[in-house]
């Protein structure tokens, strides 16, 4: 199993997010975790990618490593990519030097050879095409007046030239327009592979039109209250989360977190 | 926050690296200031009797006067006569090349990365190095000298070329100018002299090095640069000093004169000693820049970064006398630990249609506070004058400050000032975003300072660029360009 997660909790001061969640995640799978807001799902995706604001117990095994214990970095180092709700502008860098520092730290990680503009260059025109960017996107400074659709084809962009085993995409798909999702979706479906797995994250069922998942989770109150397969998400399409919650599936005293 | 404040407290006190001293046999004249330490330092330095004169006027003036008290900084009173106002590397009788350079001394330049000679033969940059109170060598002199180009220590251009000494200096800086310039002007000891004149593209960068060695000192160096019509010139200047328990004051003068369509650029990078983590010892950097563009079409631009010093105290500013001339100022102060800075500029408008650019970029780390204090002066005379400021400040950690004082007056009714200001932190998501991908919080923390300082980065010379960066403890393929 790529990633095993078994009763993890995670918590801010006195306020409990995750109140035990399990997840089995093999390699070559896509999984969609989705769910009402304050459900849990973007914590759940900060916590794997080790963000220190969450103090956290329980197990996540990521092929086999404890992966609570690592840092960020390290975890990023062993290959877990995580495509941001908001990710962040940072003016005066350039993407392109932001990109290969990524690349090129991951890479010194791993012990492999640096890359060199040139060879780097190469490798992002080659990607880029598959997100319908330009090479000038490579000159902008990191996110830096990018608009909501061009923020998340960078995420994309970043998560093909860094090759993660594990990729966890948070709501990649909110605040895009149709044609913004299409590329975004047919930029995921391409890094799809039997030796990498994802997570999806998302509010909206029509994500999953585009990106076929082979199982879907629900979250509710910081818990897995339900997994299935792909129709369990038409299914909520249907029904909504609030029939959950009223069959009983939802743990209704779950004090509901803020998503940070 | 606790990551951030680890991270930034790591950053934050970084070690000084250029903290040796070194052995040299020192000529100091007695600690203390009266007109007899100022006749013994112009009688050694062979002056002739006006300079005398002038400086004792300075010193006479500066008796009345009080240390100002306005600045946003702190520090314990001066005691002006626990100084040595003159000390000098011996043994220097005229050198005829560097190969005459005191070898102890070659060797500590060689450990400043300032190789002296290497300079001379790779890097076409003329250099003249200042150690203590004097210019102990400048290269490339005969290059310069064929393009009529005088590039000399302060000393040998009162010995050589009294008559542009004496018209220029005090021309911009008038010796009652303020509480430091009125005590350079009585001690100053050595410093650069440039003279670059009509029509001349001096062929390549002009560079001193400034080196505080000896303890208990005062370096009061002062420097001219004029640029004749049309000529022009860039210039850069460097500073280190030894980590000393005492604090050390560093009193500079530094005046510019642009004539006719002459452009001056004057590109710093500041490095003092800047104290301990506890906040003893370090330079006090209280220094007087200006330039005046006294001729038409002429143009002056400041750059400079500031990472030393315990204090730093300076308004590199330019006087916009003649008619279109353009007035710059690039700066990056960055205070860590318990340094204090208080920088920013002066750009007065006296001539039609100047335009003057300001943009500064303080970091606070530590408990380092950080004031931006600019005035823009557009007198009536000034029609269609314009300026434009940008200030931004960022802050490291939640126990340091950014302050921004700008003062604005303006008289002329087509005049145009604008100012934009704002102040970030390094946030926790934008080192999680850096970590995420897997770069290390200490190069995260460094490229995002480095993005932040980039406008003002880019107006360094290449290798000035290049060592500001690594000030900024950043790798050499920085982010800018």
């Amino acid at each position: 199993m790529m990633l095993h997660i078994e009763n993890l909790h995670a918590r801010i001061g006195d306020n409990e997010i995750l109140r035990g969640v399990n997840l089995e995640v093999a390699a070559g799978e896509v999984h969609a975790i989705m769910g009402p807001n304050g459900s849990g799902k973007s914590t759940l995706a900060n916590v794997l990618a080790g963000h220190e604001a969450y103090d956290t117990e329980g197990l996540v095994l990521f092929e086999g490593e404890d992966l609570l214990a690592l840092s960020p970095e390290d975890r990023a180092a062993s290959g877990v990519f995580l495509a941001f709700q908001h990710p962040v502008e940072i003016p005066g860098v350039g993407n392109l030097y932001f990109l290969r520092t990524a690349l090129n730290s991951l890479r010194r990680r791993r012990g492999l050879d640096e890359l060199d503009v040139m060879q780097f260059l190469a490798l992002a025109e080659d990607r880029m095409k598959s997100v319908e960017m330009d090479r000038s996107f490579m000159n902008r400074s990191v996110n830096e007046g990018f608009s909501g659709g061009e923020k998340k084809r960078n995420e994309i962009l970043q998560m093909s030239i860094l090759e993660p085993k594990l990729a966890i995409l948070d709501e990649t798909d909110s605040g895009l327009d149709i044609d913004a999702l299409r590329i975004v979706a047919s930029g995921v479906n391409e890094l799809r592979s039997p030796d990498r797995a994802m997570v999806v994250i998302t509010h909206h069922q029509r994500l999953l039109d585009y990106i076929i998942p082979d199982q879907v989770h629900v979250m509710a109150g910081g818990r897995i209250v339900r997994s299935g397969d792909k129709d369990l998400a038409l299914e909520l399409e249907e029904y909504g989360y609030s029939e959950l919650g009223q069959a009983g599936m939802v743990d209704s005293s779950a004090s509901v977190g803020a998503t940070p | 926050m606790t990551d951030v404040s680890n991270d930034v407290r790591e950053f934050a006190n970084q070690e000084y690296k250029y903290g040796f001293s070194t052995d040299l046999d020192t000529d100091l004249v007695p600690k203390g200031l009266s007109e007899g330490t100022i006749a013994l330092i112009s009688s050694k330095k062979n002056e002739p009797q006006w300079l005398l004169d002038w400086r004792l006027q300075a010193y006479r003036h500066w008796t009345t006067l009080e240390e100002p008290l306005w600045q946003n900084v702190h520090y314990e009173p001066i005691d002006y006569q626990d100084i040595i106002y003159y000390a000098a590397p011996k043994s220097r009788a005229a050198l005829a090349s560097l190969d005459e350079v005191d070898p102890e001394m070659r060797a500590m330049f060689d450990k400043l990365g300032i190789s002296l000679a290497e300079q001379e033969r790779l890097s076409g940059v003329a250099v003249d190095a200042i150690v203590d109170s004097v210019s102990v060598a400048t290269t490339f002199k005969k290059k310069l000298a064929d393009v009529g180009v005088i590039f000399c220590s302060f000393s040998e251009a009162v010995q050589n070329h009294p008559e542009l000494v004496r018209q220029y200096l005090g021309s911009v800086v008038p010796y009652r100018d303020n509480y430091f310039a009125t005590l350079n002007s009585a001690v100053f000891t050595d410093g650069s002299f440039c003279f670059i004149p009509k029509g001349v593209h001096c062929p390549m960068e002009l560079s001193t090095y400034f080196r505080i060695n000896a303890a208990d000192t005062g370096q009061f160096e002062r420097t001219l640069i004029i640029a004749e019509d049309g000529a022009d010139v860039s210039y850069l200047e460097g500073c280190t000093a030894p980590m000393r328990d005492k604090n050390q004051l560093h009193a500079a003068v530094v005046e510019l004169v642009a004539l006719e369509g002459a452009r001056i650029k004057y590109s710093t990078v500041q490095n003092w000693y800047p104290g301990d983590a506890e906040g003893r010892g370090g330079i006090y950097n209280f220094v007087t820049k200006r330039g005046k563009c006294a001729g038409a079409n002429s143009k002056i631009s400041w750059t400079q970064v500031e990472t030393g010093s315990a204090i730093t105290w300076k308004y590199p500013g330019v006087i916009l006398q003649g008619d279109n001339s353009v007035g710059e100022f690039y700066s990056v102060a960055l205070t860590a630990n318990h340094q204090q800075a208080d920088t920013g500029t002066k750009m007065i408008h006296i001539g039609k249609n100047t335009h003057s650019t300001i943009v500064s970029k303080a970091i606070s780390a530590g408990h380092g506070q950080n004031t931006y204090r600019g005035l823009v002066k557009m007198l009536r005379s000034a029609e269609g004058a314009r300026n434009y400021t940008r200030c931004d400040s960022l802050l490291l950690g939640s126990e340091s400050g950014a302050h921004t004082f700008p003062y604005i007056e303006v008289k002329h009714p087509s005049a145009q000032v604008e100012h934009e200001a704002s102040t970030s932190k390094i946030g926790e998501d934008q080192l999680f975003y850096c970590r995420q991908r897997g770069i290390s919080e200490e190069d995260a923390v460094s490229m995002i300072v480095n993005g932040f300082c980039r406008e003002v980065f880019k107006e360094l010379p290449m290798e000035f660029a290049v060592e500001a960066q690594r000030l900024l403890s950043v790798s050499l393929e920085g982010s800018v360009g």
